[in-house]
């Protein structure tokens, strides 16, 4: 009798939980080919994966334009609301504020951000409210056929030939002067330093913004732009190189003393910082801010963190809400009692 | 003292003869700023005390300090308490609107006036009582700064002693509107002293009016609406309040605050059981309120007109994308800026359809501060149950003056939190579509972030979806969806609260009212009985969509007289969208929009008018 015996299948890879990677996809992406969004889309479902966060915990909000199409595009168990344009942050804020034990991911692009939705983009900033905020900056309106957009570069050319005449509004150096805790710039071409500062978002407490060049492949990836792929690829700076290593994985790096700095943030995981150039401390605003306005006179985009405060309160610590999601609290905790409601009204006699 | 002039020289003018007991109504005319609403409160207050029906109504600029405010406190023995257009007792305290506020008087009525006005050169057919109230002053507050402010307690003083109302009662009202602060009672209490004083040994009663103790107050509260909104919120178990200042809401969530703060505090953790954030503008309030709604929690905001315009395209996402939130629109007179210390109810059109496309909106009326209370309460489970967003339309004169009522009744129904889908629910069913029409009703079920199932979580968005919340622009879906929110509208006209009638037997003749012109009404409908032998029925309309009883009530009557404040004929245009073709012709409208609080006599005025035009 002849026995056949199945090779067994190769264990299917997991993280923590358990869970493969495929619960972290969305559905298919129906974005242009090549657009800078699938890529930060894929490094986002990586992150959530490597981290081994729970889908149902995620709340996946997002605007309204091409960038804001793609939280359909990652983890489809979670929770999405996709709003009004350049007004997610207020509907994130009210979402934290109903149910604080969740994830907000919301994924804006410059036009959502800074023409239309500056000014929640300002506010939200400046409540340090816990979320990951993620501009998807292609400096263009992809979804009405390329217009500039606010954060085109004086100078850069449409593919009419039109020129910005304006200059650039730096998402980053306005977050960090209005109090966001966790700053930085990245490139989606950038798999790496991309990953570990989505990482690094992910375990921080408090507003997040990451501004990530994200080429247009459409309408703005052209000789004369300064958002196009090769454009970036030539003149990206990095601050530093930066790998995370997760509170669970109890590696330690070392480094020799001078050329890393190490960041540990809220949930005990560590940000990891090797010195490329000059030195740089990301916890210094005016050192962040100097960084920023030079790189720009020099025409170079510099990428990386430029600014982390792990001490600073988030917006529902001062709050001091109860520790449980409101949204759920029974009524009994909500409902005052009816010698409340005798009180009030002997006052009122 | 040096008084120019003497009371009894003064009060030439033929008194009539017969007394007017507890039917009158004063006008306090001062310069904003100057500390009258205490003085007033008091005045109002002490009235309520000695067991008179009482109604105040302030008329103030938008301002803070230096232009002119008028307050009117109408008491009635017949508990009208609408706002009364003649004036019989005038204070006058503002040079600069003083002759005119005495030239407006009728023959007969009463000044009492700061002596260097000289008012009595306008007129000889009313009462004037001259007060030097700077030489009142200085004796009882040696501190010349705070002058300013203690001054207006003398008129309280004053009047008591002309009118006959009891010193005691103005004792305890300032007492109370002071609470903790008995330094600034006490200098407030010796102006009052002062000025009573002062009215005994100067001022001959030469006027025909009284106030005298009744029990027609007994065991009733004194609140404004904006106040008694923030408590419906506050026992509706709100927990997240976004809102961004604008007259004359503001108070509604700031009184709203103080209470969480006194009651929503977890007694073991110390911690808030709600949040309240002061937004960056409406556009935000709204858009933290679909927020907080869409992950579960009880979420509202108050603003006015120019609020409500700004909300309008969020507004259009909670309709479409059915998330619950509360909204309370205060309303002001626009258009505009309009009149933004004036009262109106303007908003009612352009909020009833609120945002692009194919929209509509429930809308409570609340005509007294008890329905603000109930209807707040009632609000937030029409808002998780019909999972849209719920106005309450009050205004100005509702929100901001304050009102006589019967103690407000403890919830009786628990929280109704509409259709929401657990964990285990999801794993029973084994499927989970956000916006199927499974109960028939319009009303799909819905999960909330968080929760732990891997069928539960959806994709909420503004653009089409199917019933499994995914995109699509196939026309059949969304024809679909449309006709399942129509269809929750119809579910919504028979949730929302009902019409109040007062019917008359065999009367042709109907009115419809609704919110603060209610008031009016009542008075009106004794006027047209009493006056002009015309008895009407009344409905009382307290929510749109109006549901098949008010359209009864037009049928039933030859023709039908719908009150409201604004130009427009706004709720009046929208029952002609919703009744037969061949009642259109029966609608005819009384419209008053002046900025001030229509009173009965202008309802009465107009209808009677019409009815001689037929």
């Amino acid at each position: 009798m002849a026995t056949t015996t199945t090779p067994p299948a190769p264990p299917k890879k997991v993280n923590r939980l358990g869970l493969e990677v495929t619960a972290y996809k969305g559905h298919r992406s129906t974005l242009c080919a090549g657009c800078g969004h699938n890529a930060i889309t894929e490094r986002i479902i990586e992150a959530f994966y490597e981290l081994g966060i729970e889908p149902h915990r995620v709340a996946k909000l997002s605007g309204i334009g091409c960038s804001s199409k793609s939280p359909a595009y990652f983890l489809s168990t979670a929770y999405g609301f996709n709003a009004v344009h350049g007004r997610m942050p207020s509907i994130a804020t009210g979402a934290m504020l109903a149910n604080r034990t969740l994830v907000a991911i919301g994924v804006s692009g410059d036009g959502d951000t800074a023409s239309i939705g500056i000014g929640q983009f300002v506010h939200l900033m400046r409540r340090n409210l816990p979320v990951i905020y993620i501009i998807e900056d292609n400096g263009v309106y992809g979804l009405t056929k390329g217009q500039f957009s606010a954060t085109a570069d004086l100078g850069s050319k449409l593919k009419t030939g039109v020129v910005n005449d304006l200059p650039a509004i730096d998402t980053c150096a306005l977050a960090i002067l209005l109090g966001a805790t966790y700053v930085a710039r990245s490139f989606s071409g950038d798999k790496r330093q991309l990953l570990a500062l989505l990482e690094g978002a992910i375990a921080h407490r408090g507003t997040a913004m990451l501004d990530v060049i994200s080429p247009c492949v459409t309408f703005n990836d052209h000789e004369g732009s300064t958002k196009s792929y090769s454009y970036v690829k030539d003149h990206d700076e990095p601050l530093a190189d930066v790998s995370f290593v997760p509170f669970f994985q109890g590696i330690s790096v070392d480094y020799e003393p001078g050329t890393a700095t190490e960041i540990t943030l809220h949930d005990g995981s560590r940000l990891l910082l090797k010195k490329l150039a000059a030195d740089y401390d990301p916890t210094q605003k005016v050192e962040a801010l100097r960084v920023l306005t030079e790189a720009h006179d020099k025409g170079e985009i510099v990428t990386g963190l430029f600014y982390v405060d792990t001490k600073s309160k988030d917006f529902l610590e001062l709050l001091n809400l109860v520790d449980e999601p409101l949204a759920t609290l029974p009524e009994s905790r909500v409902r005052p009692p009816q010698k409340v409601l005798d009180e009030v009204m002997e006052e009122l006699r | 003292m040096a008084t120019t002039h003497v009371a009894t020289r003064e009060a030439e003018v033929p008194v009539e003869p017969q007394k007017v007991v507890n039917d009158l109504s004063i006008q306090v005319a001062t310069v904003n700023g100057s500390g009258s609403q205490t003085a007033n409160s008091v005045l109002l207050r002490a009235i309520f005390q000695m067991g008179i029906p009482v109604s105040g109504k302030n008329l103030f600029p938008s301002n803070i300090a230096g232009l002119p405010t008028w307050f009117t406190i109408r008491a009635s023995k017949h508990g009208y308490i609408a706002r009364r257009k003649e004036i019989d007792f005038l204070v006058a305290m503002n040079p600069e609107t003083a002759d005119e506020d005495v030239r407006d008087l009728r023959p007969g009525s009463v000044a009492v006036y700061d002596e260097r006005l000289n008012l009595k050169r306008l007129r000889d057919d009313c009462v004037f009582y001259p007060v030097p109230f700077d030489q009142l002053v200085a004796p009882c507050c040696p501190d010349a700064k705070l002058r300013k402010l203690v001054r207006n307690m003398i008129y309280d003083g004053v009047l008591a002693k002309l009118l006959g109302i009891e010193m005691e009662e103005i004792h305890k009202a300032l007492f109370k509107q002071f609470r903790k602060r008995a330094k600034a009672a006490e200098l407030n209490w010796g102006a009052a002293r002062a000025g009573y004083e002062f009215a005994a040994k100067n001022l001959p009663k030469a006027d025909r009016f009284f106030l005298q103790r009744m029990d027609a107050t007994q065991g009733k509260i004194i609140i404004d609406g904006n106040a008694a909104a923030a408590l419906g919120a506050l026992f509706a178990g709100v927990t997240v309040v976004t809102w961004y200042p604008i007259t004359p809401s503001s108070t509604l969530c700031e009184t709203l605050t103080d209470y969480m703060k006194r009651y929503r505090i977890d007694p073991d953790t110390k911690k808030a059981t709600f949040a309240v954030v002061q937004a960056e503008d409406e556009l935000a309030a709204i858009g933290m309120v679909l927020g907080a709604g869409w992950a579960g929690a009880r979420a509202m905001t108050a603003t006015s007109g120019p609020g409500i315009s700004l909300m309008a395209e969020f507004v259009g996402l909670g309709y479409y994308a059915e998330v619950p939130a509360v909204i309370f629109d205060v309303q002001r007179v626009g258009p505009s800026t309009g009149l933004p210390t004036r009262t109106a109810q303007g908003d009612i059109l352009s909020t009833a359809f609120l945002s692009h496309g194919d929209t509509k909106h429930p809308i409570l009326f609340p005509c007294s501060v008890e329905e603000c209370y109930s209807m707040a309460i009632e609000a937030f489970d029409l808002a998780e149950e019909l999972q849209t967003p719920i106005f309450v339309m009050m205004d100005l004169d509702l929100g901001m003056n304050n009102w006589m009522a019967e103690p407000f009744p403890y919830p009786q129904k628990p929280m109704a939190r509409g259709k929401v889908l657990t964990a285990e629910d999801v794993e029973r069913l084994g499927q989970f579509e956000r916006y199927r029409d499974v109960d028939g009703d319009g009303i799909g079920y819905r999960t909330l972030p968080g929760t732990n199932h891997p069928l539960a979580g959806y994709f909420t968005r503004g653009s089409g979806h199917n019933e499994k919340a995914a995109y699509t622009e196939r026309p059949s879906d969304y024809v679909n969806n449309m006709n399942r929110l129509a269809r929750k509208f119809e579910t919504a006209r028979q949730r929302v609260p009902g019409p109040v009638f007062q019917e008359a037997a065999k009367a042709e003749v109907g009115i419809i009212a609704y919110g603060s012109s209610h008031w009016a009404v009542l008075e009106s409908l004794d006027q047209l009985k009493q006056e002009r032998d015309l008895e009407a029925s009344y409905c009382r309309v307290r929510a749109f969509p109006f549901n098949q009883q008010v359209k009864d009530f037009v049928r039933r009557h030859r023709w039908i007289y719908v009150v409201e404040q604004n130009r427009d004929a706004q709720l009046a245009q929208l029952l002609r969208l919703e009744v037969d073709a061949e009642e259109v012709k029966k609608l005819r409208s009384v419209r008053h929009y002046n900025g001030l609080p229509i009173d009965a006599r202008s309802v009465t005025d107009s209808i009677v008018r019409q009815e001689e035009e037929k």
